[in-house]
């Protein structure tokens, strides 16, 4: 997670103070549209178009978790991930490779599956976050929980996390999906340990119930 | 004395049947908490500034502006001026701030001038004469021979003809002891002639293998055929999900509480008591779940040791430094490369003869062990010589089955080579020379009947290169393999409350192999009540010791020492109610959650009464399993297993990418406690295998010294979509269960790299040399072929 300064790019011309930092930049330019309202904002002129710049420093953010609303002060460059973990202690999504290659991290945003380590904090303002956490109605497994239960498809189950809230997004969306359309909609997620052969049990097993 | 031994098949209702891993609930909810996940308050954010040179001397250290940083509480210098940095990331200062991003900010603050200095990150074969002559031992010979678990043969016999540098004090011994030097190297240490001088290496290679056995040159003078070839794997890492890492806190100057991502809760604690100057006893080491270790994580190591010295610094604050995920590629381990060119000599019939090779590898800076070639075979006429390379690109550490399955790659690979020059099927090459397979000859009898039939591979097999269909060519491959795995050292409480409740106590760890698992299952079926009714306590170092999870150790040891303590307290508590049903203890049976008479079972009381007549005290027994197996009576453990690994792989012959089609593995373990999860070893191996043997490789960049792909997009694993029908088939029954419980972690992950090499070779009809197998390396094989037809 290191945030090159935007000095190094000198086709793009920022406000040398504004604390903004390349992957904010962009971040920012992707959401300014979405103009969530937000204390301790600033507009600097970047490339002849306005964006909002957040910070430097710490600023108010709100977040969504599974229902229920929290309000923290964070850096802007600080990652969902990082927030939902360190600040929340909400810790089932984990960091893994945090860079958006293995989707340990895979939480729901607005009930898409995203790697909340590379969205902003900022960036998930307004929207509902989910994590594993909330997928249990009481002490009962939610279905997909419990097919990986049945096909012992975790072993170490750092992974599992990841590939469960991936697997129920995909199934949201697609509730006839087959077998092989829900093992391509998991290829975003890795597992070391080797528990591939138990989730493609796993998704058997779901994939004959929507069936 | 009452009767340890493993209830045999009439009376298990639980050992060997298929029991769901009893914390899967937790970790699919996402409530197993890791390592990474603990939180103290007011836990302060470590980071490490690395080397970025392959080899540099480092000449100033100015911390002073990461110093004045707001929000940074500590520094702490871990290689000071003078020191040399061995690979780029070696460790050279670490910082404690408020929170992660102040603590990045202080680490691009902190001023290091290095000297750049000349490195090698290449393990090319070395030229031709190089190589020192083998020389006595350093301490850090020996130390990184035992890191990179040189069989304890070929250690203890090189110490012996060659001696050591220094003079062995029990020091010394201790510290490697802790490292797992096994009682054999001990002693091989222990009497290692003392040489007054070595030089410091000049040379980057080592010859630290010669030797002949048998005539050689007889028997390939005698061959009627010799088969030839080149083999290899490239060096791998771990790549664990959650790295290495740990969170130290102090809550005095004398006591440590340290959580830390461990295969070894019981043995952390010593080696941080050195260099903390303080007493193990005062060190307390926690860790309730691991994201994978694979056998990389064994010691407290340096960053760990930071840790603590920052949150010593910060006033006892937890510290947090868990690598990122670079590091954690670059820095936290590696498997040792090894390639071999290699000879094989045969009769007509296919009996082998005669075996020579030169290999090399390397394991780092410590060079790295000749594998265990010619693997299984013993093959009577032998010349082997292997050059150990020295270099930068990192140190080695145990990876499942350390030597294992590059020695499977170059033999199984050279005589798979050998079953094409002969015409042969290797099926039937390998049976014919099973008399020469050790002691486990007849079980590979029987498990390659069962594999070859679970494939089908009498029906599918063709002769190489002749399965093809359009630019599709497809391929059968196997290997056998064996291992070890004989129980470690390890203690168990198990105590019995006169509520009926039960817990049991252990300084291990589940490294999501299913150990919690296998320690309930066994003392539920001693105690016959059902799983969910025992509290287990396991990964604390306020539990009674247990050993470190390697080696495929683990199963034996954790059942062993829960079996001896269930039975202890199981008599005990037929002590307390055998008045109450008129009977004596000796006549008592726990079964179906009573205690009840042998001879009369209507005389019984369920198992909460019977508990309530101890009064109000409950009852605690230790039981302990040793690692010498002599010391066990009885020895409810064993070592030594076969296993079988085939493939069925597709190769695209234009655009060279190899699919794997099915794999099978056959396994035996002696006893199986839990079948479930036994097979879910296999399953993951055979992933791993896949992972290993098609993507994984550890590139080194020849001209800066650093690793090139130290990240997830490009040390690419294996996914979902790569992996194709697993079949797996466990061996129990007679000849297997009485055995004992055996481990299971390391064997089914050496043969599939093998195999799957030997069916790309059989399906294309040229041998890829070196893993990974990747679609440029079959397009080059594919032109040598049509080059040299």
């Amino acid at each position: 997670m290191h945030d090159d300064p935007l000095k190094d790019e000198p086709k793009e011309k920022v406000d040398d103070n504004s604390g903004v930092s390349r992957r904010d930049f962009l971040k920012i330019s992707t959401i300014s549209a979405a103009s969530v309202p937000i204390l301790g904002t600033k507009i600097v002129q970047a490339d002849g178009q306005p964006v909002k710049v957040f910070g430097p420093g710490k600023v108010p953010v709100e977040l969504t978790v599974n229902g229920e609303k929290h309000t923290l002060k964070l850096e802007p460059r600080v990652t969902l991930l990082d927030a939902l973990r360190d600040q929340l202690d909400i810790t089932g999504a984990k960091r893994v490779c945090d860079r958006g290659e293995c989707g340990a991290c895979t939480v729901l945003l607005d009930h898409r599956a995203v790697y909340a380590c590379s969205v902003l904090a900022i960036d998930a303002q307004g929207k509902e976050i989910t994590t594993v956490e909330s997928l249990m109605q009481g002490e009962t497994l939610h279905p997909i929980q419990q097919a990986f239960v049945d096909n012992d498809a975790s072993q170490c189950g750092f992974c599992t996390p990841g590939f469960v809230v991936a697997f129920k997004a995909f199934l949201d969306q697609h509730p006839q999906a087959s077998s092989d359309e829900i093992r391509r909609g998991l290829s975003g997620n890795l597992c070391r340990c080797g528990t591939y052969h138990g989730i493609h049990l796993a998704i058997a097993q779901m994939a004959r119930k929507g069936a | 004395m009452p009767d340890y031994n493993w209830p045999d098949a009439d009376h298990r209702t639980l050992i060997g049947k298929r029991i769901s891993r009893v914390d899967s609930p937790v970790k699919v909810s996402g409530r197993a908490k890791y390592t990474y996940d603990y939180h103290g308050a007011n836990m302060l954010f470590g980071k490490v500034l690395r080397s970025p040179y392959a080899k540099a001397k480092i000449v100033s250290i100015d911390t002073s502006a990461a110093e004045k940083l707001p929000g940074v509480k500590a520094v702490e210098i871990i290689q000071k001026p003078d020191a040399t940095a061995q690979w780029a990331g070696d460790e050279i200062v670490a910082v404690a701030a408020v929170d992660e991003s102040t603590a990045e900010d202080a680490v691009r603050l902190i001023k290091v001038k290095y000297q750049p200095l000349s490195y090698l990150v290449s393990d090319a074969e070395p030229p031709a004469g190089a190589g020192e002559a083998a020389g006595p031992m350093s301490q850090d010979d020996i130390d990184d021979a035992i890191s990179n678990q040189i069989p304890d043969a070929q250690l203890a016999q090189y110490l012996q003809e060659h001696g050591v540098t220094f003079k062995v004090d029990n020091d010394f011994l201790k510290d490697m002891e802790g490292e797992g030097a096994s009682e054999a190297v001990l002693a091989a240490i222990r009497q290692a002639p003392y040489h007054e001088v070595k030089a410091a290496h000049h040379s980057n290679y080592q010859k630290t293998a010669t030797q002949t056995s048998g005539d050689p040159d007889k028997a390939f003078a005698e061959a009627d055929v010799v088969s030839e070839g080149l083999y290899g794997a490239p060096v791998i890492v771990h790549c664990c999900l959650e790295p290495h890492g740990s969170v130290s806190e102090w809550a005095d100057k004398d006591h440590l509480f340290t959580h830390i991502s461990t295969q070894n809760v019981s043995g952390i604690a010593a080696q941080m008591a050195e260099p903390l100057g303080v007493s193990a006893a005062n060190i307390r080491i926690h860790q309730d779940n691991i994201g994978g270790g694979f056998g990389s994580k064994f010691a407290a190591d340096r960053w760990d040791i930071a840790a603590a010295r920052l949150s010593r610094k910060a006033g006892g604050k937890p510290v947090r430094i868990m690598l990122e995920r670079d590091a954690e590629l670059k820095v936290a381990g590696a498997r040792p490369s090894a390639y071999a060119r290699v000879k094989v000599a045969a009769r007509k019939d296919g009996t082998i003869t005669g075996w020579q090779s030169q290999s090399w590898g390397t394991g780092g800076p410590g060079g790295g062990g000749m594998p265990p070639i010619p693997y299984v075979f013993g093959i009577p006429n032998q010349r082997k010589e292997h050059t150990a390379i020295r270099n930068n690109i990192g140190p080695a550490r145990a990876w499942r089955a350390p030597n294992h399955p590059q020695a499977a790659v170059i033999s199984m690979g050279a005589l798979d080579d050998l079953a094409a020059k002969l015409n042969m099927d290797p099926l039937d090459l390998w049976l014919k020379n099973l008399e020469i397979a050790g002691p486990r000859r007849d079980v590979y009898r029987e498990e390659l009947a069962v594999a070859a039939d679970l494939m089908g591979w009498k029906e599918k097999w063709r002769p190489r290169g002749q399965n093809v269909s359009g630019n599709v060519a497809r391929g059968l491959g196997l290997s056998i393999h064996t291992w070890g795995g004989r129980g470690h050292a390890s203690d168990c409480d198990l105590t019995i409350h006169p509520d009926g409740s039960v817990d049991i106590k252990m300084g291990t760890q589940d490294l999501g192999t299913g150990t919690r698992t296998t320690i309930v299952i066994v003392a539920a079926e001693t105690l016959g009540i059902p799983i969910e009714a025992i509290n287990l306590y396991i990964g604390d170092t306020l539990y009674p010791p247990s050993g470190g999870s390697g080696g495929s150790t683990t199963p034996g040891g954790v059942s062993s020492s829960t079996r001896r303590a269930a039975v202890d307290a199981r008599e005990a508590l037929f002590g307390k109610v055998a008045p109450a049903l008129n009977a004596q203890p000796e006549d008592l049976e726990c079964v179906n959650r009573t205690v009840r008479v042998k001879s009369d079972p209507s005389r019984s009381l369920d198992w909460k009464q019977a508990c309530a007549k101890m009064g109000a005290m409950p009852l605690t027994a230790r039981g302990h399993n040793d690692q010498v197996a002599g010391n066990n009576h009885p020895d409810l453990t064993n070592s030594g297993v076969g296993g079988v690994g085939m493939a069925d792989v597709e190769v695209d012959t234009e655009t060279g990418i190899v699919k794997v089609k099915k794999m099978v593995a056959v396994q035996d373990c002696g006893l199986i406690i839990d079948l479930k999860t036994a097979e879910s070893s296999c399953y993951g191996a055979l992933t791993m295998g896949i992972s290993y043997a098609l993507f994984e490789e550890k590139v080194m960049d020849q001209a800066t010294g650093r690793m090139l792909n130290p990240n997830m997009e490009f040390y690419r694993l294996a996914g979902l979509n790569d992996i194709p029908e697993l079949v797996v088939h466990m061996m129990t029954g007679k000849g297997y269960d009485e055995r004992g419980v055996i481990g299971l972690g390391e064997p089914p992950v050496i043969s599939p790299g093998a195999a799957i090499a030997n069916a790309v070779a059989n399906a294309i009809g040229a041998r890829v040399s070196f893993l990974p197998i990747t679609p440029d390396k079959v397009l080059a094989a594919l032109n040598q072929r049509k080059a040299g037809a």
